[in-house]
């Protein structure tokens, strides 16, 4: 097979009555990368599973699965398994049951079948619940159940629709590295829709941006971190700083943006973008500095207020909103925060390197 | 439960409550039950001496052991018809969205609520004009369409609990639609359906109106109860209601149990 891919959408549509979820839709999969899709709720990702998954038609369009149309392919004619959000386990079988499902569905005798449950139950540590009902397991344990009973029949490719939504955010975490080990370890294909962008970009090697039926982004998760392709995803991601204006002049290297809140130095002139254009400028949040007097000169900087901080764990998030009323938030660990001591309502220059500004490309 | 918000008086008054609705259910039955082990010929107090003499009697009325036969019978066949249609209607609501399904639904619900004069009335009068009126047949049919609605609704319920996922899941793990029905849907349905077949045979077993309207010479027994009391008042009647009463309520005590029954753990073979 070489080089072509695993998966291909090709210019997939896909309606129910007037509405499209999913619109002119093209990507291609590789074999053994684990990609994430990545929206809100009806942004299509879950209805572009599921056609994946032989569960939906696409109304226009065509998916090859290796080569292979398989639009019209029923669904238990595809070796595409899924892990669902409800887990979807069968409640009268066992544990070993479950499993060997497929295996049964497929004519293969018992003994084998028992022989290759046990492979797999043992593989993901849940071997001594095989004869347990599946009432009586914890969230974690029937999450290894449902991925035991996806992979037994050994897939090019593992679908999940929003495996982990329904754990605590421990056991989200660990079932996380287990998720990520595992894919490694198979070297198949992951597809895994979620809304969660810390799901998505620990365990992804791409990532595709939805937003209403259409690809917004599709990149590495620092690429798209970095330099959001779309105001949609600078957005969407929600740790970027963003500004928009119009590009004054291009001198030199650099290039200067005249925005509502100032003016704004970039590192180099914009590419495609001539003077009097309207530009959208993102920086991450992570990138601002916080301090009380004017930064070097050469330096972004902004006087904003603060209006409040959220702690998330080691970090917290430090909302602003300048003079003209825009927002901007930085990321900054405690240590940080505590030599410059914030508080509500306090004076303070929202600072950058003009390097660490990125212009969204044009539309 | 805390004990901190409730007051004794309520609770006294809705055992007596519970208690008062119970005897005034049960009262006539357990006296029928009582007067068909008396040996008087006449319900009255005091009770003579106990007797099996009118359960003899019925043992031994070849026109009881007919009726018996004929509803015997005829509840099987109309249970597993019943419940078979009923399955189909409750799984079809379950699986498919279509133009019109509110009224397939009424329609499928219906029978139930007509009442059964009129059901039975309107029942002779098809059957005899397709020329089923008087036979077995006739009595299967009317009762067919009068316990499936029942059927239906038990089995609805059920797949109505379902995880919506589940036959698609099992789609996924290559199960194809008739694969899925069999280890997916009936495993999951069947204590619906189990309770489907007994409370259908149930309904026939004590269903009078209309066997009586389209029965003809094969009469089922709550018929020949009707025959016994328009001859004479006998206690053969205390006797018959007695085995009927037991038989429903062990049906309907089955129903219940199958439906309620909790999971066990590891079954060894789905």
């Amino acid at each position: 097979m070489g080089d072509r891919p695993l998966v291909e959408f090709d210019h997939v549509t896909k309606r129910f009555g007037d509405m499209a979820a999913v619109e002119d839709l093209n990507l291609t999969i590789a074999k053994g990368e684990f990609l994430a899709i990545m929206g809100s709720s009806g942004c299509g990702k879950t209805t572009t599973l599921r056609m994946l998954a032989g569960l939906e038609a696409p109304s226009e369009g065509e998916i090859r699965l290796q080569g292979a149309r398989i639009n019209d392919l029923p669904s238990w004619r595809r070796d595409t398994p899924m892990v669902w959000q409800s887990l979807a386990l069968f409640p009268f079988l066992n544990v070993r049951e479950n499993v060997e499902f497929s295996l049964r569905m497929r004519g293969i005798g018992g003994a084998e079948r028992r022989r290759r449950a046990a492979d797999w139950l043992d593989r993901l540590q849940i071997g001594e619940l095989a004869e347990r009902n599946i009432a009586h397991l914890s969230g974690g344990q029937r999450q290894r159940v449902a991925l035991a009973r996806s992979l037994v029949t050994e897939p090019e490719i593992l679908l999940l629709d929003e495996p982990l939504s329904a754990l605590d955010a421990h056991l989200k975490v660990r079932m996380q590295s287990v998720l990520a080990d595992l894919q490694r370890q198979l070297g198949i294909t992951f597809v895994y829709v979620t809304h969660s962008q810390s799901e998505a970009f620990s365990m992804a090697d791409r990532v595709v941006i939805m937003s209403r039926g259409r690809i917004e982004q599709i990149g590495a998760p620092r690429e798209i971190y970095r330099t959001p392709r779309t105001r949609f995803v600078a957005e969407f991601l929600g740790s970027s700083n963003i500004f928009a204006g119009t590009l004054v002049d291009a001198i030199g290297d650099g290039a200067q943006v005249d925005t509502p809140s100032g003016r704004l130095r970039l590192a180099t002139s914009p590419e495609g973008f001539a003077t009097g254009d309207a530009v959208v400028i993102a920086v991450p949040g992570d990138r601002i500095e916080l301090t009380a007097t004017l930064p070097d000169a050469g330096d972004n900087a902004i006087e904003a207020t603060v209006m409040g901080e959220e702690f998330v764990g080691a970090t917290a998030t430090v909302y602003l909103e300048a003079a003209d009323g825009t927002e901007m938030r930085a990321q900054k660990s405690h240590a940080d925060l505590e030599k410059i001591d914030i508080r509500t309502g306090q004076k303070l220059f929202v600072g950058w390197r003009p390097e660490h500004a990125h212009v969204l490309p044009p539309a | 439960m805390s004990e901190l918000n409730r007051n004794p008086l309520i609770d006294w008054l809705l055992r007596l409550y519970v208690l008062a609705s119970f005897a005034f259910i049960f009262a006539p039955i357990a006296a029928s039950f009582v007067f068909s082990l008396n040996e008087d010929r006449f319900p009255s107090l005091p009770l003579g001496g106990f007797s099996t003499q009118w359960y003899e009697a019925v043992a031994t009325d070849p026109l009881v052991w007919e009726g018996l036969s004929n509803t015997l019978t005829i509840g099987v066949i109309v249970s597993l018809v019943a419940t078979a249609l009923g399955f189909g209607a409750a799984y079809t609501d379950y699986r498919y969205r279509f133009f019109g399904k509110t009224v397939y639904l009424a329609l499928a619900l219906l029978p139930p609520t007509i009442p059964v004069i009129i059901l039975g009335l309107a029942m002779l009068a098809f059957l005899s004009r397709v020329g089923l009126s008087g036979q077995s047949l006739s009595v299967i049919v009317a009762h067919v369409v009068m316990t499936a609605p029942f059927a239906m609704a038990i089995i609805r319920l059920r797949l109505s609990q379902m995880d919506p996922d589940l036959e698609a899941a099992a789609w996924n793990l290559g199960a194809s639609e008739w694969a899925a029905m069999r280890h997916v849907i009936l495993p999951f349905a069947r204590p619906a359906i189990l309770a489907a077949l007994f409370i259908t045979m149930a309904v026939s077993f004590d269903e009078f109106a209309v066997a009586w309207f389209v029965s003809g010479l094969n009469e089922t027994l709550p018929v020949r109860v009707l025959g016994f009391l328009q001859g004479q008042v006998s206690p053969r009647i205390n006797a018959i209601g007695t085995f009927v009463f037991l038989t429903s309520m062990t049906l309907v005590i089955l129903a219940q149990l199958v439906l309620m029954r909790r999971p066990k753990e590891g079954n060894p073979d789905g």
